[in-house]
Parts: C-alpha cells; sequence; structure tokens
C-alpha cells in the first residue's frame, strides 16, 4: 500500500507576512524546562520563525514559512523530543467564548478602577458630613463621582442588562433583572440628588455592586475556562482522522470533518473506524464494545454495516461512507439525543429560583414603601426617594455572589479530583441525586480488555510474548504488553495482519496471535473456552513448544468494588443498565453486590427505564460511556463519563471523570451535597441581611454610608462561608 | 480647599494611565499564560546554545 500522507490543511490559518500558522495541543507537558525544551528544539528547525507553548492550557503556537517547513515536519520535530502533539481544529476552539472572558475582565478592571476612586470621595464626603465639609466641595466631589460612575456603569454593566434583557424577552425572570434594575434606579436617584443638591448620593453603592458582581462571573468563567479547554486538550489528542483513498488511488489520513459520504476510507487493523458505513473489501472482526455494550467480538464482512466509534481488531477494511463529521453517529442516537436534552432543561437553577420568589416581594416592598409614605402625607418627592432605598439596600449583591462563589470553590476541588464539569449548576443537580445508573463496558469495566488468565508461564516466557506484543497495535496484543511491563519490542518482529507477530530469535520461531496462527488445535481451543466462558483468547508459542493460551476479558475497574459500596452506603439506589448479553453482565452485578441489573438494551430502552425512574420521582445521576449510553446520559436528572468515553457521550455528559478510577464519582458526590448545603447557607444569610436590613430602609433611616457597609459586609460574608467548603473538600480528602 | 479642583482630577488621570496601561497589558495577551511567564524569567534563552549547556553544568 501507497505511505498514507496526512492532509493538515484544515488546521493551518494563514498570517500576516506570508507565515503560515497552526495550534497544537501537547501532551506530557508539566514545567518550565518542558517548556524550554520544545521551543528550543522547534527554533531549530529551517522554516518555524515563531514557537510559543503556553503552559497554562499546554498548547503550542507555531509560525513557519511554507516554503521551508511544513505541518508534517513540525509535528514530527515535536514527536522527536519527545512529546505528542495533535493539530487543533480551528472549528472547535472556542474563540467567542475567549472573547467574552476577555469582555469581562475588561469590565472588571474598569469597574475596580471606578469603585476605587468614588469610595475615595465618598469617604470623604461621609465624614465631612460629620464634621464640616463645604457644599461646595460636596457638590464639587458628587459630580465627579457622577462623571466616573455614569459612564462605568453604561460599559461595565452591559454582561447584566444584556442577561436581564434576554431573560425579560422570553417573560422570565433571572438574578440580572433585579441587579439592573437596582443599578438603574440607583444612577437615576443619585443623580436627581446632586442636581438638587442633596447631601446623599448613592454613586459608589451602584459601582461596588457591579465590581463585586463581576469578581464572582470572572472567577466562575475562569473555572469554566481551564476545564473546557482541559478536556478539548483531551479530545484532540485523541484525532478524529479517518485514512481517506483519493480519486487517483493515493490514500491521506485527513480530519474527520473532512470526509463526506460517498467518499471511500481505509479502516486499518487495531484502529476505531472513524465514520458510519458499509464495508467494500476486506473482513474483520468488529468490537463493538464502545456502541453497544456488546463485549463479544463480531465477524463483519463484504456488504456488513459498520458503525464510527467500533474497533477494527484485525482487517484491513475498506469502507464506503454513508455518514461523517458530525454525523458519525446513528441517526437513532442523535434523534433520542435531542429528544432527551429538551426534557432537561426544564430544570431550574437555584439561583434563578431565588431570584423569581426575591424579585417580586422586594419591589413589592418598594411599592408598598412609596405608597404607604405618600397616604402618610410625605410628598412624592420624598416617598420615592425612600422606596428607591429599600431597592439599593436590597440589592442583591449578596443573593448574586451567593451561589457562583461556591461554584467557583467546588468546581475548583473537583478539579483537583480528576472530575471536569461542563457547566456550574451541575453541582447542584448532582447533589440532589437518590439513583446511580450505571452502564457497564467501559464504565464499571475498564475500557480496554485485560489479560485474566497467562496459563503457566515463566516469567522469562511472558517477557518474551510481552515484547513481541509490542510489535502489534491488536488491543489484545497491547493488553498481553502492559501485563508483561516489557517496553523494549524484539528486532525484526514483523506482523501478518489479520493472524499475528512473528520474529526469530536464536535460531527459534516466536509467534504471538490467533490461535490458528499458532497451531493451536480447534479441540484444545474449545476446551479452553469452556471452562472460560465469553473470553478472548490469544495463543503464544515459542518454537516447537506446544502454544500458551492466553485469557482476555474485560475486567472490573480497581475500585469498582469500593465506590459502589461507598455509594450504598451513602444511601443511593444502584442499577446497572447494559447493552451486553445477561451472561456478561450477571457476574459483574454480582461482584459488585447488585440485584438491579438489565441486560440487552437498546438507547431507546435505557431512555425507557431512567424515565420510568423519573416517574417514581427519583432523581437519576447515569454513568456511561459508550454511544448507546448518549441518549441516556442527556436524559438523566445529571451524568457522567469517564475519559475513555465516545466523543459524543462525553459531550451529552455534564462532567468527565479522569483515570481509571470510579472513586472520583463518590467524591463528587459527596463534595457537591457539601456544596449544595453551604449554597442554602448563603441564600439564607442573604435573606437574613434583607431581613434586617428593610426594615430600616422602610423607615427611611438608610443613609449612604450604611448601605456600603451592609453590602460589603454581607459579600464577604457570602465568599468567605464559600471558601469554607474548601476546607470541607480537603477533610474529606 | 481650592487646590482640590487640580488635584482631584490629577489623581483620576493617574488612575485611568494605570487602567490603560493594565488593558493594554490585556490586549497585547501578557495574562494569557501566568503559569509559563512565571518560569520564563529563568531560562537562560538569551545566551549562545554552547554557553547554555555550560552554565547548567556549572550549577
Amino acid at each position: 500500500m501507497a505511505e498514507v500522507l496526512k492532509d493538515w490543511d484544515a488546521f493551518v490559518t494563514p498570517r500576516e507576512g506570508g507565515v503560515l500558522h497552526m495550534d497544537l495541543a501537547v501532551d506530557g507537558v508539566h514545567c518550565a524546562a518542558c517548556m524550554a525544551k520544545i521551543e528550543r528544539g522547534l527554533a531549530k528547525v529551517p522554516g518555524i520563525t515563531h514557537a510559543r507553548l503556553n503552559l497554562t492550557t499546554k498548547r503550542l503556537a507555531v509560525d513557519w514559512s511554507p516554503m521551508e517547513a511544513d505541518p508534517g515536519t513540525i509535528l514530527s520535530a515535536v514527536e522527536a523530543l519527545g512529546y505528542t502533539a495533535y493539530p487543533f481544529d480551528p472549528a472547535r476552539h472556542e474563540a467567542a467564548d475567549a472573547a467574552e472572558s476577555a469582555q469581562i475582565l475588561r469590565c472588571l478592571a474598569v469597574a475596580g478602577f471606578a469603585a476605587m476612586n468614588i469610595m475615595l470621595l465618598s469617604v470623604s464626603i461621609w465624614s465631612g458630613n460629620v464634621t464640616d465639609i463645604t457644599p461646595e466641595t460636596r457638590r464639587f466631589f458628587h459630580w465627579i463621582s457622577a462623571l466616573i460612575a455614569l459612564p462605568t456603569a453604561v460599559y461595565a454593566g452591559r454582561p447584566f442588562y444584556l442577561s436581564a434583557w434576554r431573560a425579560l424577552r422570553v417573560r422570565s425572570l433571572n438574578m440580572d433583572v433585579p441587579i439592573t434594575i437596582g443599578v438603574f434606579l440607583a444612577l437615576a436617584l443619585s443623580v436627581v440628588q446632586t442636581v438638587t443638591h442633596a447631601p446623599e448620593a448613592y454613586y459608589d453603592s451602584a459601582v461596588m455592586l457591579l465590581f463585586f458582581l463581576l469578581v464572582g462571573r470572572f472567577l466562575d468563567r475562569n473555572m469554566r475556562r481551564r476545564t473546557r479547554s482541559f478536556a478539548e486538550n483531551i479530545a484532540t489528542l485523541r484525532s478524529e482522522t479517518a485514512a481517506k483513498v483519493l480519486p487517483d488511488g493515493s490514500v491521506r489520513e485527513v480530519p474527520v470533518s473532512r470526509i463526506d459520504p460517498g467518499d471511500r476510507v481505509l479502516a486499518h487493523p487495531g484502529e476505531r473506524i472513524a465514520v458510519d458505513g458499509i464495508i467494500e473489501d476486506g473482513a474483520a472482526d468488529i468490537d463493538q464494545s464502545l456502541v453497544t455494550g456488546e463485549t463479544r467480538v463480531e465477524r463483519a464482512g463484504i456488504g456488513a454495516r459498520v458503525y464510527a466509534g467500533t474497533m477494527n481488531l484485525d482487517g484491513m477494511l475498506s469502507i464506503r461512507v454513508t455518514a461523517a463529521g458530525r454525523g458519525t453517529m446513528l441517526d437513532e442516537v442523535n434523534r433520542l439525543l435531542e429528544t432527551a436534552a429538551q426534557d432537561r432543561s426544564r430544570y431550574v437553577q437555584l439561583a434563578d429560583r431565588a431570584a423569581r420568589l426575591y424579585a417580586p416581594l422586594v419591589h413589592g416592598a418598594a411599592a408598598a414603601t412609596f405608597l404607604f409614605w405618600l397616604l402618610w402625607g410625605a410628598g412624592w418627592q420624598p416617598s420615592l426617594v425612600i422606596a428607591i432605598s429599600v431597592l439599593i439596600i436590597t440589592c442583591p449583591c449578596a443573593l448574586g455572589l451567593a451561589i457562583p462563589a461556591v461554584q467557583v470553590v467546588a468546581s475548583g476541588l473537583l478539579f483537583r479530583n480528576g472530575v471536569l464539569l461542563n457547566g456550574g449548576d451541575v453541582i447542584e443537580r448532582l447533589a440532589g441525586v437518590d439513583t446511580v445508573v450505571f452502564d457497564k463496558t467501559g464504565t464499571l469495566t475498564m475500557p480496554a480488555p485485560e489479560l485474566v488468565d497467562s496459563g503457566r508461564m515463566t516469567k522469562q516466557a511472558m517477557g518474551l510474548a510481552g515484547r513481541l506484543a509490542l510489535t502489534s497495535t491488536h488491543p489484545l496484543a497491547s493488553a498481553v504488553a502492559s501485563a508483561s511491563g516489557q517496553v523494549a519490542p524484539l528486532p525484526r518482529a514483523r506482523e501478518e495482519a489479520g493472524r499475528g507477530v512473528t520474529a526469530n530469535m536464536s535460531g527459534r520461531t516466536l509467534k504471538l496471535g490467533s490461535p490458528e496462527f499458532c497451531g493451536v488445535e480447534k479441540r484444545r481451543l474449545d476446551a479452553f473456552l469452556h471452562t472460560r466462558p465469553g473470553v478472548s483468547v490469544i495463543a503464544f508459542r515459542d518454537g516447537d513448544d506446544p502454544a500458551v493460551l492466553f485469557a482476555l476479558t474485560q475486567v472490573l475497574r480497581p475500585d469498582a468494588v469500593e465506590a459502589v459500596n461507598r455509594l450504598k452506603r451513602a444511601g443511593l439506589a444502584i442499577e446497572i443498565l447494559s447493552g451486553d448479553r445477561p451472561q456478561a453482565v450477571g457476574p459483574v452485578a454480582e461482584t459488585l453486590g447488585l440485584e438491579d441489573w438489565r441486560a440487552g438494551l437498546k438507547p431507546a430502552d435505557k431512555i425507557a427505564r431512567i424515565r420510568e425512574l423519573q416517574a417514581e420521582g427519583r432523581k437519576v445521576l447515569m454513568v456511561g460511556d459508550g454511544l448507546n449510553d448518549a441518549p441516556a446520559l442527556a436524559a438523566a436528572h445529571v451524568s457522567m463519563s469517564p475519559v475513555s468515553a465516545a466523543h459524543l457521550s462525553q459531550a451529552a455528559a455534564d462532567a468527565v471523570f479522569l483515570g481509571d478510577a470510579l472513586m472520583p464519582i463518590v467524591r463528587a458526590r459527596a463534595v457537591s451535597v457539601a456544596a449544595r448545603r453551604v449554597m442554602k447557607e448563603n441564600l439564607a444569610l442573604a435573606a437574613l441581611y434583607n431581613l434586617f436590613a428593610v426594615p430600616f430602609a422602610v423607615a427611611g433611616f438608610v443613609t449612604p454610608l450604611i448601605a456600603a457597609i451592609a453590602m460589603s459586609g454581607s459579600s464577604l460574608t457570602v465568599t468567605g462561608n464559600a471558601l469554607r467548603l474548601r476546607w470541607l473538600g480537603r477533610g474529606k480528602g | 480647599m481650592e487646590v482640590l479642583v487640580y488635584l482631584i482630577p490629577i489623581a483620576l488621570l493617574l488612575g485611568l494611565l494605570g487602567l490603560g496601561a493594565f488593558l493594554w497589558a490585556l490586549k497585547s495577551g501578557q495574562f494569557d499564560d501566568l503559569d509559563g511567564a512565571a518560569h520564563r524569567i529563568l531560562l537562560d534563552d538569551d545566551l549562545p546554545e554552547d554557553q547554555q549547556d555550560a552554565h547548567r553544568a556549572a550549577r
């Protein structure tokens, strides 16, 4: 076969001065030494004009001149330095998101500058009011405050006004609505007071409110961006490419987004198939576990359908594409996913629920205050001033910070525990869970098969088998290689596609591969399989000695039993919903001590079961990894995926956990429960503060000084309480 | 206290300069990689290649 050329054009963007630019996600970068090594190494490559590694995001930006270098040489240069790199698809770049974050930071800077300067003037006025400030000086200070506050409010308040407007347009209420009303009224009242030479103005309250809230939003965004860029690096490094056969017969490795239905692609043994299609040539064993949950390998020949995400175990396949790129998933899965995701958007976040309760109450109180003073005979102007001061003092500064502050601390804790969240409200939903539904294949079990029976082999023979296995990309061979712990492949070993690997060593022929390849009689194989149902078999033969049979199967994740027990002890109901055969699911359920399990389920069956549980009033946490789990993940109250999951499932899940352990699920729940408790405490604290402050405001006793003290005091209390969660999380480890 | 009429605008102007400097730094990407920037100062990338290795060996 012709050498496969890689087509990187989709990742390259032209820059000024005739140079080309590309962003790469780099794996294995830990410290400044790696940064220096990569940048210096690339600087030596002719043609590269600029290479800079971002240590925070682990991404490398490279500029080069197209005359002297090309993406292939750059990638192999990075590889030669000992790092894995893969170009970033500009299409999935979170450019809009980054722009929004930068916008928030700019607003924060402006609001911070304004708050400091206005506070300086306000403190002078407050101390002057009780000593001997002249009315002229006070007026001058008020005008300067107005000069700073009004443009600031216009610029720095935009994120809130826009969000409030979006909520109002769909006839809904969120926290930004009372914030916007508060800021507008405080500024309007202050301007009127300034014009009428009144001794008090509320510029500082309005700007400080914006500043505090922007701090909360900035931290929140920062945390979310960090987890997202981390998750995107993982996705990029698992590069989704396919070998496309061009009309002239040559083969090019292209990103999946560049493949159209009707194209022909090659699927190599040991690789995941990247597209949905029909086999035109070749035959292979296909491992469908990531798609259907079925662990038994199936033989597929010419005319058979294959799906993206399945693993081609041993044959070279030529596939006519029926769907690719965004359409790679089964149509069925896609359709179910969409309807399931719609259902969930009905969940109302704690903060918005609080806002819906809070806004009518406070605005009603302000209106009542106005009417009361008017009827009392205070005149409409003083009545209005008192009514507005009620709104200013109840301005939901603490309420606006109460939940984001906790979300930031909690998602930081979870990040350190290896759990990446897709959104801030995941924490609230995770805390309410009372039922956990697990998928089996790849979730409770390890994503790849492991060696469970290596016969009675000497350590030396096992070492040889392991070194031989290193030559092959077949997943069964990889399992043998990792079980042997060997790192150096045998010299001159060669692979016979679909059969096995052979090598010559001091006159003996070593063979590792299918039982037929190693000359195992059918009778012996049948007997071996009879005693070990459901395992995959690979054989090893050293010279003329009888072959040794290895049994491989999917084993439970190392801490599955402990994690399940802990969840049980926390009072959660646990169930297994699997697409695999009952014979494969039963023993797993037994080992874990679970009575509720179902096998042989289709994606729609999984959703149906989750709906059934939800109809009983249960809040379901779905943990799954396969394409067949994606709709169920989206339908559940909240969902998690391991990092080895299918791309679509990860996108559908609310959280992704890293590593081989299941313990992050237990920890995520523990942290979420603690976080929700702190959120509720914070809401209570904010309400308590209003309970004290509002009567003063209604009675007409509130001065700008009291408003400022109350606002900062309550915001600091709420933030401090959120930070307490750090210690709670640390205590639980 | 008439001096306030000059002093306060001057103080504000200085504050604005600081704000402008921050926004400029933000725009020129100086906050993009906080972890990397902390270490870059320690790299001897201004020395020629051979001296770098010698320098490292001496340490």
